[in-house]
């Protein structure tokens, strides 16, 4: 697989990271959703409910396939453009670029390793449960894990809980700029439009990550 | 003003070069930043040293040739000129400048300040035309074009080549050099036979150069001397799409 | 040496040029892959020309001394390109294009070259349109046109104010089209030192790779020169720093005649000098006097208040001002051709009117038709000048008029042509501003761009097939050749000899003082004892740099001041030329003024009786020419004192 993303052309990559990244975002509301049943004081049950849906229907796990391909996908593509930036550029500045640029569209590449480090500790620690990677967790009576408690396990160790928010802070700036970007390398630019995108993609950028961000603070402040 | 300069000296193409300094005193503020590099060299070659080689030829900032990194900024502090267009009242007295040449893969250093970027031309050699032979064409207003993408052309038309995009782009992306000679041909009737060879045989050779790959960072669009947009980008992209799936 | 023959074909005026390629001599297909071209300069004549000669299938050679063809100076033209297309109905044609370009030229041009030049001139059009060219639209879309010096119609047509940089890129694309095509071969950073004889036909180039500094030999059936013209003998002009005479001086001293080389244009309107560390002087676009008008104080006490920086422009009241143009020239005010224009403002600053800090520049002001047409719209047709002057000047010209002065721009003369281009070398071709061949004493706006792309696309590439006809049977020749090795010889001498100098002056200081010399005697206005003064300081200053110049560096390395100083050294001759030829014309004309032959209204006297004649110099050893007459015969045009008022 990565031998022939090399063979593609620049912009094919940047138009498949693109297309991939705007998926990845649709996704992200979809989780958002579901996370915020957290904040419902059942026990955890309409949570529960939804981790159970998501687990076990058949739709969502053709589309999980997907999510999974658009993950590696996006990933592995951003590593590859990212050494190959690298590498047009062997000899550097000694100063470095001064020109005046959208906040952090510089680091795409940083935010986006830090956004996927959080992904590993998050898969660790609900994705592979639910794979059975993971044994010696609660289990509930009809032997499914009690995603519930886990969360509220988690959300409860600060640090946790701190690292988690962080994160998302991060996200959403790795998002904010993504928006745009993303469709711009679609070819969508133009003067009449280019306001309303920028700012669906700084209100995606900072609603999105809020809403993973309160769940957090409702178990630490209020819970 | 006194000024302390910090240039990039390197005797030719395998050499490894090193920053030396300089510094120089006297010079007005109404001078252009090469006539302040003539000045050094003036005063170099009285001290038998060897003048800085740096590319420079119309010094009305339409050439290209000009191409030099100024403390972090291709062609300097000032926005959409070229090194012959600065001026000497853009710095403060007493400054220290540091003056590279532009750096990428496919612009190799030849001396000094000097680089090579034939890559461009290979570029256009690719497809940078309409096909017509000398001779053939017909009556010039047969085709019609409209004001508003005549315009438009003439926007991305205006590049000089002088490759403050690549010079500027974290990445020494070519995408606004290209795009804006694709975006020429593809706003005008004249280049829609060729549009789609013509975009895919482009980026290729773009890419084959060794030219890093666009991150949206718009650095281009903010260096470059005659404000070409990044909307050039975009619209190559959607030309690159549409070629490659229809 | 032989009469000068122009080979002007014959018939009636208009149908010269077709009677011309009707029966000229053309080579077959087979035969043109055997014959190669080497062209020197990749301007519009230049590059239009390989890309022409490359698609009929020839073998091109082509040679440009910057790192790419699209940087060649024909980029900085900025007004536009003329043609008779007659598109706003205003009564253009091509005898009106004919015949103002000749009346333009003050009758010093041959006519059966500038007739073709009107009847390719609509052809140019259409050429570049459908190259892709994006010239300046109506809203129907169709194209716009407007109007510049020395002409009653509109016919210029535009691409903003970088109408060069539009134009030469379209025939830099085709070039480019030829390269990949592979029929023609591109030698950037390459700079041409010597043309290669070969039992008296020109048979290649001694060039020297200007990275390695190797000297190279390339060979071809037929050389063309489009190297440009020689401004910058003058130090200060408005060429690129690199433009240089060197080619057509080169082949000057082997047999090519020099045609009118006192004949230079100096443009009304450029940025005004500010200083000795200057290095160049920037144009401000001709297309400027279609919306600003030109004046200086009335009174002798503003302009001295101004020039103190006393009293700002502004301040000087409407009746206080001398819109001098407007009030010598009623019929053509601020559009006067370019050297009526610039010899007006160089008399009102002689006369103590002139403005800014050294007294030497007049205003050009906008406030007017700003006023007339809003700011918008002068920033729409200007926009990119104004800005330039802005960036330059530190001053906002929408607000404060701008300050011009004359400076040099082009040369009229320049290497001799008969009507297919052909020096007096054989085999030897001279196209755009490197010949003398179209517009006389002066040149009007916007007809610089014609000649070039009229001489690349359309006449050489006909013109040039009636000598290779005749090349077919001659094999391409081995450059180890006692010819090519000579010539070789002669110029590794010559650069040695300039690196062995080791003096004490750098090359820009003899070029400064040469230039001031030109500029001073051989510059706007000349008489007979500053011209006489002039030949005597530049042999001086000749022997001087070939004494004291001082060249850092090696041979075979990057060495920019051993290209200056090639470059000079010819300038350093040439000037002297240029000396002898505006003594040897005893009359004013055009952009040539001899303050002895003026009217009462200090207007050009010309000398029809004597002086109606091409000077075609020849090169006779250091500093001795010869001079051959091509007399001047006007058969369509009734020849008459210029009149603009």
């Amino acid at each position: 697989m990565n031998s022939s993303f090399l063979r593609f052309s620049s912009i094919t990559k940047k138009i498949w990271m693109a297309f991939l990244g705007l998926f990845l975002m649709i996704f992200l509301v979809v989780h958002l959703g579901i996370n915020l049943c957290l904040l419902r004081d059942d026990g955890g049950a309409w949570f529960n409910a939804a981790a159970h849906f998501m687990g076990t229907n058949y739709i969502v796990k053709v589309f999980e396939i997907g999510l999974f391909a658009g993950f590696i996908i996006h990933i592995v593509l951003g590593i590859i453009l990212q050494v190959q930036n690298w590498m047009a550029r062997p000899v550097r500045y000694l100063v470095s670029n001064k020109t005046t640029t959208p906040f952090l569209s510089k680091y795409m590449i940083y935010t986006g390793c830090i956004v996927l480090v959080f992904l590993i500790i998050h898969f660790m620690n609900f994705y592979f449960i639910k794979l059975g990677w993971v044994s010696n967790v609660n289990i509930s009576a009809d032997g499914e894990p009690e995603f519930y408690i886990i969360a509220k396990e988690l959300f409860a160790n600060p640090m946790y809980s701190i690292l988690y928010i962080v994160l998302f802070i991060v996200l959403g700036f790795h998002l904010n700029q993504a928006f745009q970007a993303a469709w711009q390398t679609l070819g969508v630019n133009h003067p009449q439009y280019n306001v309303c995108i920028q700012r669906f993609g700084t209100f995606y950028a900072i609603v999105v990550p809020l809403g993973f961000i309160i769940i957090p603070f409702y178990f630490l402040l209020i819970h | 003003m006194k000024l302390t300069l910090k240039i990039w000296r390197q005797k030719d193409a395998k050499s490894t070069g090193k920053f030396v300094i300089y510094s120089l005193d006297g010079i007005s503020p109404n001078c252009s930043f090469l006539e302040m590099l003539d000045i050094l060299n003036e005063d170099l070659i009285r001290k038998n040293d060897d003048p800085v080689v740096f590319d420079h030829d119309c010094r009305e900032g339409i050439c290209g040739m000009c191409s030099l990194y100024i403390n972090g900024r291709p062609h300097g502090p000032d926005d959409a000129v070229t090194v012959c267009q600065l001026h000497m009242r853009k710095f403060k007295d007493g400054d220290t400048i540091v003056i590279e040449p532009w750096r990428a893969k496919p612009f190799p250093v030849i001396k000094d300040l000097m680089v090579d970027r034939t890559a461009f031309d290979k570029i256009i050699q690719e497809g940078g035309y309409v096909s017509v032979n000398t001779g053939g064409a017909a009556e010039a207003n047969n085709i019609l074009v409209g004001k508003e993408n005549s315009e438009l052309a003439m926007d991305a038309a205006a590049c000089i080549g002088c490759g403050a995009c690549v010079a500027a782009c974290k990445n020494a992306s070519a995408m606004l050099f290209v795009s804006a000679k694709v975006s020429q041909f593809a706003l005008l009737p004249q280049g829609q036979i060729e549009a789609k060879q013509r975009v895919k045989k482009m980026v290729k050779m773009m890419d084959e150069l060794g030219f890093g790959n666009c991150t949206n960072t718009y650095a281009c669009e903010v260096e470059c001397p005659k404000q070409i947009s990044r909307s050039n980008i975009a619209r190559m992209n959607r030309e690159f799409m549409c070629a490659k799936m229809v | 040496m032989a009469e000068l023959n122009s080979k002007i074909p014959k018939g009636p005026l208009t149908s010269k040029w077709t009677y011309y390629k009707d029966h000229q001599n053309l080579v077959n297909p087979s035969n043109k892959r055997k014959l190669d071209v080497v062209i020197v300069g990749t301007g519009l004549a230049g590059a239009a020309a390989a890309a022409s000669l490359g698609e009929m299938g020839f073998n091109v050679k082509i040679f440009c001394y910057q790192d790419s063809p699209r940087r060649a100076h024909s980029i900085a033209a900025q007004g536009g390109i003329n043609a008779a297309k007659n598109y706003p109905n205003d009564g253009d044609s091509v005898y009106r294009l004919f015949y103002d370009t000749i009346k333009g030229g003050d009758y010093r041009a041959r006519e059966a070259n500038v007739y073709r030049l009107a009847e390719v001139s609509n052809s140019i059009i259409d050429q570049c349109v459908a190259q892709g060219v994006p010239f300046a639209r109506e809203y129907g879309g169709s194209l716009e046109n407007r109007s510049f010096g020395g002409a009653q119609v509109s016919r210029t047509f535009f691409a903003r104010g970088q109408t060069g940089q539009q134009l030469l890129l379209g025939s830099y694309s085709a070039l480019s089209r030829q390269v990949k095509l592979g029929t023609v071969k591109l030698f950037e950073r390459h700079e041409m030192m010597d043309v290669v004889l070969v039992d008296g036909k020109a048979r290649g180039i001694i060039a020297r790779d200007m990275i390695t500094g190797k000297l190279e030999r390339h060979f071809g059936h037929a050389v063309v020169l489009a190297t440009g013209g020689y401004g910058n003998v003058f130090y200060l002009s408005t060429n690129a720093m690199g433009s240089n005479g060197s080619a057509i001086w080169q082949i000057f001293k082997k047999g090519a005649f020099f045609a009118n080389p006192c004949f230079t244009q100096i443009h009304p309107t450029c940025i005004p000098v500010h200083g000795d560390y200057q290095s160049k002087l920037t144009l401000m676009s001709e297309s400027l006097r279609n919306d600003g008008r030109i004046w200086v104080p009335k009174r002798k006490e503003d302009a001295e208040a101004h020039r103190q920086g006393k009293l700002k422009a502004n301040d000087i009241a409407e009746e206080n001002r001398d819109y001098f143009l407007e009030r010598r020239y009623p019929a053509f005010g601020n559009l006067v051709p370019r050297d009526v224009a610039s010899r007006a403002a160089k008399e009102r600053c002689d006369a103590g009117f002139g403005v800014g800090s050294t007294g030497l520049a007049v205003f050009l002001d906008f406030r007017e038709s700003i006023g007339r047409l809003g700011k918008n719209v002068i920033e729409e047709r200007y926009g990119n000048l104004f800005q330039m002057y802005e960036k330059i000047v530190d001053e906002n010209p929408y607000i404060n008029p701008m300050m011009i002065y004359p400076a040099v721009h082009y040369t009229m003369g320049g290497t001799w042509v008969d009507y297919e281009l052909q020096t007096t070398v054989t085999g030897l071709f001279a196209a755009g501003e490197a010949n003398f061949s179209d517009h006389g004493a002066n040149r009007l706006g916007a007809s610089a761009l014609m000649q070039g792309l009229a001489d690349g696309y359309f006449v050489l590439p006909y013109s040039i097939q009636n000598y290779l006809s005749g090349e077919i049977r001659i094999p391409r020749m081995s450059t180890d050749k006692a010819e090519f090795a000579e010539a070789e010889k002669a110029v590794q001498t010559r650069l040695e000899k300039l690196m062995s100098i080791k003096g004490t002056k750098s090359v820009d200081i003899f070029h400064k003082e040469l230039g001031k010399i030109m500029w001073e005697y051989v510059g706007m206005a000349r008489n007979e004892a500053g011209l006489k003064k002039a030949i005597e300081l530049i042999r001086a200053l000749r022997v001087e740099f070939w004494k004291d110049v001082k060249i850092p560096g090696s041979l075979y390395e990057v060495n920019t001041e051993l290209e200056k100083a090639s470059r000079v050294a010819d300038f350093l001759e040439l000037g002297e030329l240029m000396a002898y030829d505006a003594l040897n014309r005893n009359e004013s004309c055009g952009g040539h003024f001899r303050e002895e032959y003026q009217t009462e209204e200090g207007e050009c006297k010309r000398n029809d009786e004597d002086y109606k004649y091409v000077a075609a110099w020849e090169y006779k050893g250091d500093g001795e020419f010869a001079m051959h007459k091509e007399p001047l015969v006007y058969e369509e045009i009734e020849v008459k004192q210029r009149v603009y008022k």
